[in-house]
This record gives structure tokens, C-alpha cells and sequence, in this order.
């Protein structure tokens, strides 16, 4: 099949029985790929209230039709599985290099299923794939054991791991892969940790089947070209995702504080420039990326390298625990990088407990004596440590702010920061509609990268509330995730600024099948929907108060910074709500009509 | 005229790998490209690339002649006389000959053809004399 490995690897780690089966055309011209093929399988194979450490639960692994190839950025692979975190729908989004060799070994999917009873690796050399022992690697960090397995292994092959906090059960836990990129939320890394797979060990040397590959190199070139000729390009490239520092801080969204304002008042010196100087080497792309975000960094004052911190990192480990060094902001990085924690989540859950011992909520008996105030650096280093081995403290935050909060009680659920379960990332919506209702609606909790509608609020009105920033939201809801479905970066689109019909002859030639970004986005539409229809699945009392984002984006303006006083009232976001489900042509709960299913050719599915 | 590279632009995305082995193989493998990538991670945390400086040792040694010269110049592999005795691999002092039987009936190397440069996002890659 033109465009694809061409088949799905299943490795039952219960029995250690691999099988191939050839991808299906039927779920290549539907779900197309990458988060699709994650949310098929998820959905259909993956029986209902499985328990997502349990051995129903399956770690799908994807590619997608344009990943490997001649195409900016096409390195994108999807993680989806039943998390651990919010007990719904889980997808983590990988850069780097290894789903283009997933692609070079003949896989579009590789499905992990069961429960190995001891420590393991999956090694896969094209065709060559088994299970090896990993009691030795059990307990080494991410960074360290993937170093290890390069000078074991060789240059030519592409690793993913676990660290010390997927093997533990932290509910946050990542997938680390090429030293400091992550398949980062909704716990994936868990989900492996429970499975007992250390690492993936993997190297294709295949030839991917292209349609036209004359069309193809001409139209890819086209791409690229239009890549380099843009305006953004080499600021992009000096500061990648750190260029939003500044600009969060300046409108009020960086995160301060757990939430509780967005500007920091020493947020200057976490500025995009002020990191680039002081640490910054080289920079670090992944597969075919002309744009690299990745920033990596040499840290003098604690002697250590690590990639980033990005943005979302420096927001939630910097201004949201009220840390202004921005090496201290990367050793934090590198501290989870290592134990393989979310830096997102652990910024949220530290910051929710930094907020409940500053009002007395936590004290020094359940911090084991940290003077766990907002700005204690050594404090946070100690704590994410603890969350990474699930001891004091750590324990109870390591599964996640809500489950936290709801065991802590007195009040502070009121101030744990999250959707659905999912800790928020690192832009704050207290005057911001669009993105607060993003969040909100958000398929795997509240996560930024499925719809960037902040820039939308500033440009037509923060505090609007209106029919237009819905289907703004909606949209990009549709259209971005098809990035992760095609398996190539969106950011080329969103910071470049490239025309995205560029992609339409691309896709063509790969595939032999003609798609327009209209055929596309219904696609992204049905997954959007699909994820919906597993959740309800999931979770008995699934309704509208699911979608209700942090008491603290309603109940809570800021004291101080640009949006000192701004508020979205609870009542408009009860609106939002309901002019977001009637646009998605959903019920007043949030689930899609019958209608709506039949459009999307889900009906079948959905019974 | 030769391939350049300036190891300190070079952000290790291997589409210069990519556009390659698509030019040189007609598919998209960076294991059959002919510039050579060396990560060196975690530290010191940079990229080092080699590329072919069109030094010609290679077609000196080649029994077979089967090392030439295109109309650009550069010394490129003639598939039908090349039978993989891998003199070549050792005189290139870069390491950017190629043998690998398991994946190609031919040795290969860079001719030149300019594709890395124009996928190259950092401009790390630029063709001069």
C-alpha cells in the first residue's frame, strides 16, 4: 500500500507471541494513520473499563502515511492507549526519528499487548524481532540507558524508554527517545512501565512504496522550499518554542504561580534570548525538520547537557512554581527527562502542592520537612524525585492533581489545575474564551496542542463569547490533530505559515489518493468523535461537567500582571459549552447525536 | 566544485539523508544516502557531519574503473562495473563510500546532484569550488 510500512506488528507480551497482519485498506482510507489508527484500535480492540495497567489494555504505537519520507518534519508518532491519568482517551505525540524507522521496518502500527511477566526490551531489526531480558536495565533513567543501548547497538538504530517513573506507576509517566524527546502526557510511559518494557529497540533498512515518485520529489520540494523561504524561519530556528516566553508573559497566559496569575514579575529572565544566551548549543531537529524546536542545552551551573527546556516546560517547572533561573528550569527538565516523568504534569501537580502548603493545606509533616514554598528550587528537585519513586509526598502526586486534590480535600480542589484529569499546560485562560474552551473540549484533557486558539482570543476579543471563536475551536480541533494522523509536524503550518495546500499533491503522490484538507478534516473529525463516543464508554457518568475547566478560570481573576482582574464568568462557560456542542452537533451532554454519527460513518461503530 | 558542511548549523534532522537516497535510489532511506550522520549525545551534545570532498581517491583505486566523472565534476558510481569489492570504502578519508550488499548491488556515493542543499532548513550544506 503506497505510502505505508505496510503492516501491523502485535507483540503479546504475555505469551511473547509476534504476529504481522498487512494494514488494512479499509482503516488506511477512514483513520489514515498515525492518531487515527491509535483511536481505531483503542476503540475497537481494547474491551470496555479495562484497566489501563491491566493486561486488556494495549500501548498502540503508530506511523503515519507520510512519516520517513521527503516531507518537513515527518517524524510525528502517535502513542494512544487507555491512560492511566484520566481513565479516558490517551494520545502522546513523539517527535524525533523513531516512527520514520518504524517506517523503514515495514510498521505502520506496533501494538503491545499483555503483560510480560519479567523485565523486557523489544529489539526489531526489519524483520528480526523478539523479547530479551531487561532485569539489568530495570531502575536506570532514560537518558542514561538509552546512551547505553546507542553504544550497544549502533548509530543506525532508534530507541524509545521508560524511566524509573513508568516502571513505578507515576501516572504522568513519559516515553523518552533521542536524549530529550517525549511521547510526554496522559501517562503512556505507564502503561509500558506496567507492561514491563523498558525500551524499544528498533531499525528498518525497507523501501517505503511511493505512487509517484517523480510527482512526489517535485512536490516535497515544494514544500521545503516554501519552508526556507519563510519569513519566521530563522527566529523560529534561534528560539523554537521558547519565542512564546515573552509573548505569554506580556498577555497574561504564562502560568504563575499554579495558575494564579498569568505574568510573572520575574518572568523576563526565562525569555526565549536570555536562554539562548546563557545555555543554549545546538540546535536539534527532528526527522526532516527544516524548524527545529528542539534547543539543547549545556547547563554551567549544574555541569549537565539536556534538550529544551520548551516553552511548556519552562512555563510549568519555571513561573508556575515561581522559578525565574532558567538553569534551574532546565536541570528540573533534565531531573524528569531522566526519572521519565511529564514535565507538564509534574509543574502542575509540585505547584498544586507548593499552593496547599502555602495556605497551610499541606505542612511540613506531609512535605517530610520541604519548606515546599512557590520558588524553592532545592525543594522541587526533591520532589521530583519523590514523585518519580512514589515516596512521601511524591505518592500522593504522582497520581496526578485530581486524584491529589480529591484525596486532600479542604478546598484545594478548587485550585488543582486540570481537565478531565489532565493537568493544563502552560497557557493560563482566565481571559482567554477560545483557549479556555479548547482545554475544556480537549480529547484527552487539558492539553494545548490539539487547538492554539490563544492567538484567535487576542485577535478578535478576549472576553467575547461568541460563535465564531467556537468554530474557530472546532476547526482547528479537526485540522490540526491531522498532522499527528498524517505523521508529519504541524508547526511548518502554525510558525512558518506555509500554505497547507502544499501537502495536498505530497499526500497525493505518496498515497495515489487524492485528498483535499476538506476530505482531511472530516477525517479528523470522525476521530474527534470517535474519542468522544470512548469515553462515555469509559466512564459511566460521563456528562457536561466533564468538560468544566478549573473553578479557578471562573472564580478566580488574577491579582496582579495584564489580566489582574479579568474573569470568564461561569455562565458563559456553560454558553460556550452549548454553542460548542450544538456546532459539533452533539447533545446538551456532550455526546454526538445519532445524526452526526451517521455522517461521520460511524454509526456502525458506535452499536 | 564539492560539497560543503558546517557542522555547527547541522541540527541532525537527516532530511539531507532523505532527499539522497531519493536521488540516488529513487527512495526515501537514509541508510542509502551519502553524506554520513555522527549524533554525538548526550555530550557533548553536538552534530557531526561528513561529506564527500570529491577527493577522487576512491576512483584511483577502483579495479574495476568503475568510479567516473559526471558533467558536474564529481566522482560518481557507474552501477553495471562496480562489483563490491569495497577497495573504495577504506582510502575515502571522510568514511562517505558506501558498500552494503545487504541493501544495495552497487557501492555509492555523493555525485553531487545538490538535494541536500535544498532541503537543508539551516543552510549547514552549500555546493562551492
Amino acid at each position: 500500500m503506497n505510502g505505508y510500512g505496510g503492516n501491523i506488528l502485535r507483540v503479546d507480551l504475555s505469551t511473547g507471541k509476534i504476529t504481522r497482519q498487512p494494514t488494512p485498506a479499509d482503516m488506511a482510507k477512514n483513520y489514515l494513520g498515525g492518531r487515527g489508527f491509535g483511536a481505531y484500535f483503542l476503540f475497537t480492540e481494547v474491551p470496555a473499563k479495562a484497566d489501563p495497567l491491566g493486561l486488556e489494555n494495549k500501548l498502540i504505537i503508530s506511523s503515519g502515511p507520510l512519516s520517513g519520507l521527503m516531507v518537513p518534519g515527518a517524524g510525528k508518532c502517535d502513542f494512544t492507549t487507555k491512560s492511566p491519568l484520566t481513565g479516558g482517551y490517551a494520545s502522546a505525540s513523539l517527535g524525533g526519528h523513531f516512527t520514520a524507522e518504524m517506517k523503514y521496518a515495514g510498521i505502520d502500527s506496533l501494538i503491545l499487548e499483555g503483560i510480560s511477566p519479567k523485565p523486557v526490551y523489544l529489539f526489531i531489526d526489519d524483520e528480526q524481532v523478539e523479547l530479551r531480558d531487561a532485569s539489568a536495565m530495570w531502575g536506570k533513567g532514560a537518558i542514561t540507558l538509552e546512551k547505553e543501548l546507542k553504544e550497544q547497538f549502533g548509530e543506525e538504530f532508534q530507541i524509545a524508554v521508560i524511566g524509573p517513573g513508568g516502571e513505578n506507576g507515576v501516572a504522568f509517566a513519559h516515553i523518552n527517545h533521542d536524549f530529550g524527546r517525549q511521547a510526554g502526557r496522559g501517562g503512556v510511559g505507564t502503561v509500558m512501565g506496567a507492561k514491563k518494557v523498558k525500551a524499544i529497540v528498533l531499525r528498518g533498512t525497507k523501501q517505503i512504496p511511493v505512487a509517484d515518485v517523480q510527482l512526489y520529489r517535485e512536490s516535497s520540494m515544494a514544500l521545503f522550499k516554501a519552508c526556507k523561504e519563510a519569513d519566521m524561519l530563522k527566529e523560529w530556528q534561534r528560539y523554537g518554542t521558547t519565542i512564546v516566553t515573552s509573548w505569554c508573559d506580556e498577555v497574561g497566559a504564562l502560568p504563575t504561580r499554579n495558575f494564579s496569575a498569568g505574568s510573572f514579575e520575574d518572568g523576563k529572565t526565562l525569555y526565549g534570548p536570555v536562554m539562548r544566551e546563557q545555555i543554549v548549543i545546538t540546535d536539534k531537529g527532528c526527522f526532516g525538520c527544516p524548524s527545529p524546536c528542539g534547543k539543547y542545552s549545556k547547563v554551567g551551573r549544574y555541569k549537565s547537557h539536556v534538550e529544551g527546556p520548551e516553552y511548556e516546560t519552562i512555563g510549568m517547572l519555571g513561573s508556575n512554581l515561581g522559578i525565574s533561573d532558567i538553569q534551574d528550569v532546565a536541570q528540573a527538565n533534565l531531573l524528569c527527562d531522566e526519572l521519565g516523568i511529564d514535565t507538564i504534569s509534574t509543574g502542575s501537580v509540585i505547584g498544586w502542592a507548593m499552593e496547599c502548603y502555602e495556605k497551610g493545606i499541606l505542612t511540613k509533616e506531609d512535605t517530610g520537612g520541604l519548606e515546599l514554598k512557590f520558588g524553592n528550587v532545592p525543594a522541587t528537585f526533591t520532589l521530583i524525585e519523590k514523585i518519580a519513586r512514589r515516596e512521601g509526598l511524591g505518592k500522593l502526586l504522582s497520581q496526578g492533581v485530581k486524584k491529589a486534590a480529591q484525596q486532600v480535600g479542604k478546598g484545594s480542589e478548587k485550585f488543582a489545575i486540570h481537565v478531565k484529569g489532565m493537568e493544563q499546560s502552560a497557557y493560563a485562560t482566565h481571559y482567554a474564551t477560545a483557549m479556555l474552551l479548547a482545554y475544556m473540549t480537549c480529547d484527552v484533557g487539558a492539553h494545548h496542542n490539539r487547538a492554539w486558539a490563544i492567538t484567535y482570543d487576542l485577535q478578535v476579543g478576549r472576553e467575547r463569547v461568541a460563535e465564531d471563536k467556537v468554530a474557530r475551536v472546532i476547526w482547528l480541533q479537526n485540522f490540526r490533530p491531522m498532522f499527528d494522523v498524517l505523521g508529519a509536524c504541524r508547526l511548518q503550518w502554525v510558525e512558518l505559515g506555509i500554505d497547507r495546500n502544499l501537502y495536498v499533491p505530497v499526500l497525493e503522490a505518496i498515497t495515489g489518493v487524492h485528498r483535499t484538507w476538506e476530505d482531511l478534516e472530516k477525517i479528523g473529525e470522525r476521530i474527534w468523535n470517535l474519542n468522544r463516543l470512548y469515553w462515555k464508554r469509559e466512564i459511566e457518568d460521563f456528562d457536561r461537567s466533564w468538560d468544566l475547566p478549573s473553578p479557578r478560570f471562573y472564580q478566580e481573576p488574577p491579582k496582579t500582571g495584564v489580566t489582574a482582574g479579568k474573569i470568564t464568568n461561569y455562565e458563559d462557560v456553560q454558553t460556550l459549552l452549548d454553542m460548542y456542542y450544538e456546532q459539533r452537533g452533539w447533545s446538551h451532554e456532550g455526546l454526538p447525536t445519532n445524526d452526526t454519527l451517521a455522517r461521520l460513518d460511524l454509526a456502525a461503530l458506535a452499536n | 566544485m564539492r560539497l560543503y558542511i558546517d557542522n555547527a548549523k547541522c541540527t541532525g534532522c537527516r532530511a539531507c539523508l532523505v532527499a539522497c537516497s531519493l536521488n540516488l535510489f529513487q527512495e526515501s532511506n537514509p541508510k542509502k544516502a551519502a553524506l554520513l550522520l555522527i549524533p554525538h549525545f548526550p555530550a557533548p551534545g553536538v552534530y557531526e557531519m561528513k561529506v564527500c570532498t570529491q577527493c577522487g581517491d576512491c576512483a584511483r583505486v577502483c579495479p574495476t574503473e568503475a568510479i567516473k566523472l559526471n558533467e558536474r565534476g564529481a566522482y560518481y558510481v557507474d552501477h553495471d562495473e562496480c562489483d563490491l569489492c569495497e577497495a573504495c570504502v577504506p582510502e575515502c578519508p571522510e568514511e562517505v563510500m558506501f558498500v552494503r550488499a545487504e541493501l544495495a548491488n552497487h557501492a555509492w556515493k555523493c555525485d553531487l546532484c545538490g538535494d541536500c542543499v535544498l532541503v537543508c532548513g539551516t543552510d549547514a550544506l552549500w555546493i562551492a569550488e
